[in-house]
Parts: C-alpha cells; sequence; structure tokens
C-alpha cells in the first residue's frame, strides 16, 4: 500500500462519537444498543440545577460481537459534561457489566470493552456519582474472573479521577497517542498543591507524565496503538487472547520498586518514571 | 487530628503488624469470636512522599493497602476467612506531581482489587467511617466493603470533593455551593443527605467521636460483629440499591435487565 492509499484508508477513532466507536469496534452488523437515547433514561438531577440533561445521560450500552464472542461495550461520550459519570449513566455501566456476570456465571461468556473518555465523577451528582463508580469497579473487578474486560482510552478527554482507578483495574488497556490517563486532573492538582508543583497550563509537561505513549512505556497501558479505527479494532482482538498482566495485583512489585526512591522521593521526569517502571519483567 | 489513630488500638487488641508503610496501621484482632484484619491510613510526618504527609492515600499507601488486605485473602484461602474492618478517616488522595508520574491511579487500583477480591473470597469487609471519606481515598479505602457504618457525628463526611476546590471548579463561590447542595441530597455534605442515598448500612452515635469512651467502643464492636452476621454468605453491593434517592439506580438496572435478553 502507498503512503497515498494508507491516508485515504484511515479513519481516525477518537473523531467518533461514543455510539459510533462502539459500533466500529463490534462485528459489522451486531450492535445493539441497550437503553438507548429514545428510552430518555435522564440525569434527575441535572435540571434541577439549570444543566440540559440528555437522552442518554452520556453512555452507550451496546450488545454485540467482537471476533465472534458475545460482548458488552459501554461507551463514555466525552462531548456531555466531560465525560462525568452521574448516576444514570454510572448504572448503566455498572448494570450492563452486573448482567455480564450473571451470563457468564449462567454458562453464556461475555466480555466487556469499556471506551473511557471521563472526568471522573459528575460534580452535580457527586456522591451518587462516586458510589456507582465504586460498584463500575465491583463490576469489573468480578467479570474479570470470567472473561476478559478491556479498556480503551483514546482521546480527547482522557481517563481521570475515580474512573482512572477502574482502567487500572481492567484485564488490558489499551491507549492511543490522543490518550491521557491519571487519578487527578492538573487544574484540581494545581490548586490543591500550587503551580510549583503542577502547572496545569505546561500541556508539554502534563503529557510527559500522563499522555498514552507514557502510560504505554512504564508498563500501565499494554497496547499502544494509532488513531485508526481498523488499527485499534485489531489491537483489540489481539488483546482479548492474550493473557492478563494482573496490574492492580502486583503491590510488592510496585513496592519495592517505589522504595528504591528512598526516604525522600525527588521529583521525576518522564525519562526518570520509565526508567524505574522498565527492566525486569513485572 | 486523625480519629482512626484515637479508634484502631480500642477496637482491636493486638500489636500493630510489621511490614507495612509507616502511613498504615494493620492489626489483627478478633470480631464475634471471628478473626478480624483491622486496617487505618493514618497521619506520617516523614512519608517519601511530601504530598501524602496528612493521612492522604498516595503510592504507598494504595499499594500497602492492597498488600495488607491480599495478605489475609491468601493466608486464609484454606480457613476460616477474617474479617476485615477498614478504619476510614481520610482527607483525600494525595494530589502531587509525584503522584501522578509514577500513576497513582494503578497503585488505588491495587487497593479496590484486593477489597474487591476479599469480599468474592467470601470475607465479610465493613467500612467504619469515623471521620472523612473523601473520592478516590475512599475508593481505594472502604468502598468495596459489602456494609458501610458511619458515626452519627458532624465530623463524618462523605464526599467526590471538598467544598473549596468543588466551588472553584464548578464556578461557583462557597455560599452558593453550599446552598445547592443543600437542595440536592448527593450533593450535600452533611451526613443525613448522605444516608438518604441508601449507600449506608447503619448510622451509629457516640458519646465522643474524637476520643471514644469505653462504651462507644462497645457499642461500635457490638454494631460490627452484627454486620459480620449479616452480610453472612453475600459477597456483592446490592445491599446499597434500596436508599430514597436512587431510584434512577434501580430504575436503569431494572430496565437494563429487561433489554438485555431481547438484544
Amino acid at each position: 500500500m502507498t503512503d497515498t492509499e494508507r491516508l485515504l484508508r484511515h479513519r481516525s477513532f477518537v473523531e467518533l462519537g461514543a455510539r459510533q466507536r462502539a459500533r466500529a469496534l463490534l462485528d459489522n452488523g451486531t450492535f445493539r444498543e441497550l437503553l438507548g437515547p429514545f428510552d430518555r433514561l435522564m440525569s434527575p438531577w441535572l435540571p434541577r440545577q439549570g444543566i440540559v440533561p440528555q437522552a442518554d445521560d452520556g453512555v452507550i450500552i451496546a450488545k454485540g460481537k467482537l471476533a465472534g464472542r458475545a460482548c458488552v461495550v459501554a461507551a463514555i461520550e466525552g462531548g456531555f459534561q466531560g465525560g462525568s459519570m452521574g448516576e444514570v449513566g454510572g448504572a448503566k455501566i455498572a448494570g450492563a457489566l452486573e448482567l455480564a456476570v450473571e451470563d457468564n456465571r449462567n454458562g453464556i461468556p461475555t466480555c466487556a470493552v469499556l471506551l473511557l473518555e471521563t472526568g471522573g465523577v459528575r460534580l452535580q451528582e457527586a456522591n451518587l456519582g462516586l458510589a456507582a463508580i465504586a460498584e463500575i469497579q465491583a463490576g469489573i473487578v468480578e467479570l474479570r474472573g470470567h472473561q476478559p474486560v478491556i479498556g480503551v482510552i483514546a482521546g480527547s478527554v482522557g481517563c481521570f479521577g475515580g474512573m482512572s482507578i477502574a482502567a487500572g483495574l481492567c484485564s488490558h488497556l489499551l491507549v492511543t497517542r490522543e490518550a491521557r490517563l491519571g487519578l487527578n486532573g492538573p487544574q484540581v492538582i494545581e490548586q490543591e498543591a500550587g503551580i510549583e508543583e503542577y502547572n496545569a497550563g505546561d500541556r508539554p509537561f502534563i503529557w510527559s507524565f500522563s499522555g498514552g505513549e507514557q502510560r504505554h512505556a512504564c508498563g500501565l497501558a499494554d497496547a499502544y496503538v494509532a488513531d485508526d479505527v481498523e488499527r485499534i479494532r485489531e489491537q483489540l482482538l489481539q488483546l482479548l487472547g492474550q493473557p492478563s498482566a494482573n496490574r492492580a495485583r502486583q503491590h510488592a512489585w510496585y513496592l519495592q520498586r517505589l522504595a528504591q526512591l528512598g526516604a525522600e522521593a525527588p521529583q521525576l521526569d518522564a525519562a526518570a518514571v520509565r526508567a524505574l517502571y522498565q527492566g525486569d519483567a513485572q | 487530628m486523625n480519629r482512626a489513630l484515637n479508634w484502631l488500638p480500642n477496637l482491636a487488641a493486638g500489636q500493630a503488624q510489621a511490614g507495612y508503610p509507616a502511613s498504615l496501621r494493620v492489626i489483627d484482632g478478633e470480631l464475634d469470636n471471628r478473626p478480624a484484619r483491622f486496617i487505618a491510613v493514618v497521619p506520617d510526618a516523614h512519608n517519601p512522599f511530601p504530598r501524602a504527609r496528612a493521612g492522604e492515600v498516595g503510592l504507598l499507601e494504595g499499594w500497602g493497602l492492597a498488600k495488607a488486605v491480599s495478605e489475609a485473602v491468601e493466608a486464609d484461602r484454606n480457613t476460616e476467612k477474617r474479617a476485615i474492618v477498614a478504619l476510614i478517616d481520610v482527607p483525600s488522595q494525595a494530589y502531587g506531581r509525584r503522584e501522578e508520574a509514577l500513576g497513582i491511579h494503578q497503585a488505588l487500583a491495587g487497593a479496590v482489587e484486593a477489597y474487591a477480591q476479599a469480599r468474592l473470597a467470601g470475607h465479610p469487609v465493613i467500612g467504619l467511617l469515623v471521620g472523612k471519606a473523601m473520592s478516590g481515598a475512599f475508593l481505594a479505602h472502604g468502598y468495596q466493603a459489602q456494609r458501610l457504618i458511619a458515626l452519627d457525628d458532624s465530623g463524618v463526611m462523605v464526599h467526590a470533593m471538598g467544598k473549596a476546590a468543588a466551588a472553584r471548579i464548578t464556578l461557583r463561590s462557597v455560599d452558593a455551593l453550599e446552598a445547592l447542595a443543600a437542595e440536592i441530597p448527593p450533593m450535600a455534605y452533611d451526613l443525613g443527605s448522605y444516608a438518604s442515598l441508601g449507600l449506608l448500612w447503619r448510622r451509629l452515635s457516640v458519646d465522643n467521636a474524637d476520643s471514644p469512651s469505653a462504651a462507644d467502643i462497645a457499642a461500635v464492636r457490638a454494631c460490627l460483629a452484627e454486620a459480620v452476621r449479616d452480610i453472612g454468605q453475600s459477597t456483592d453491593l446490592s445491599s446499597r440499591l434500596g436508599g430514597e434517592h436512587r431510584q434512577a439506580s434501580r430504575d436503569v438496572r431494572a430496565r437494563l435487565r429487561s433489554q438485555w435478553q431481547e438484544a
């Protein structure tokens, strides 16, 4: 294939909305949305605060097939309220994971793919968002005992807050160069810790820590792939067949690495973090 | 002042276990004639990570909790599953450059994983809220428990973000945020509103939440024992779904279930 052909065939995944993303990853013709916009399950809390709710609360749930395997996809729409998790959207994801667990228990193997574009808890629904995230995390851990749960962070919102913890629980995590992954958003860190500690306006600095390439190089993500629908799907199918790194169970390894930083951990640049986390296999 | 430090040695009589970061206290005791592991995150002025010196849950705390919980699960694999009690007074997760660079999200995932696996393995896991239970710190330390018990005290607070920070992020004044929060139960900062969400199994009045009396300790231990019995064989979080202000959480699940079979 020539470069021109490749360019013409390229289809950006990042530019797709959540529904299109879910459809693009599932086998052709197998996408079935559950609790779609016509069900009109909307946030009961946003209108009271003068915010227009959305008919799907920014979360798309779809059943379908992935290379012929039964799969449920939960896709977060980063364009609605920053992909934040409220009561309804959170319950959609947690409920879907719970039903997938039930199917597996009943002899119907069902895996899950989570498309994560989210700032974390929706502050307008604060404690219900936080509770829903705890339930999503519980669902991921339980489902993973049966079938893979694959997290995809494509960009452009990234994956933050409690949902970054959820990403850390997945069997596998796939990121692109446009992805960011971190617990605390840059603005919040700057406000809490001061601009000397974290300058939210310094984008190269922030991407050097939390960007997809760095997370992958540090072993905090399993696959790093270009922003292209076909490449992401191919990579997803490959991950489905691989054993999980079980990253969330590696406390001994991480505690040993962190201990190398001594009694007063220094500030590290991206290269220093890679050096610390690379080397012998986890 | 960290309240867990005052409660922990009275609730669990044993020695603190060695081998954990200084910001963790892990004590093996008993509860209702069953072995029990009590775990707290506490301040450590010499924490190697300066943004985690005031009792925040950071890198060492996340991975340390993972170790404390998963070692208990491993040790009990072929024997009686000990109860695991998370004593919770955590002001926040650690906000810092070192934390983000080194993947604090993964450390907290380690803790969530360990607590969830303990629950699934049949350990009764209880979160005892004696002070603040904030955001990512609470997710990592306690929110995976089958039962949550809170002292009925104004110093007990559950929230996704502190008032000042939440006001800045949502572009409101603290006064405006408080006025709004008072009318929106999931946004409110008081324990009564939180209880209306149905996430707490029990609220418990005590004489002194800062410095518990002997009667307070006895009442809390009795409540913990009752929780262990109430958990029985259950390994999930389903008991949280009944709250007055969680109607939508129930509706979504019910309608999802009916469409799931057809899809």
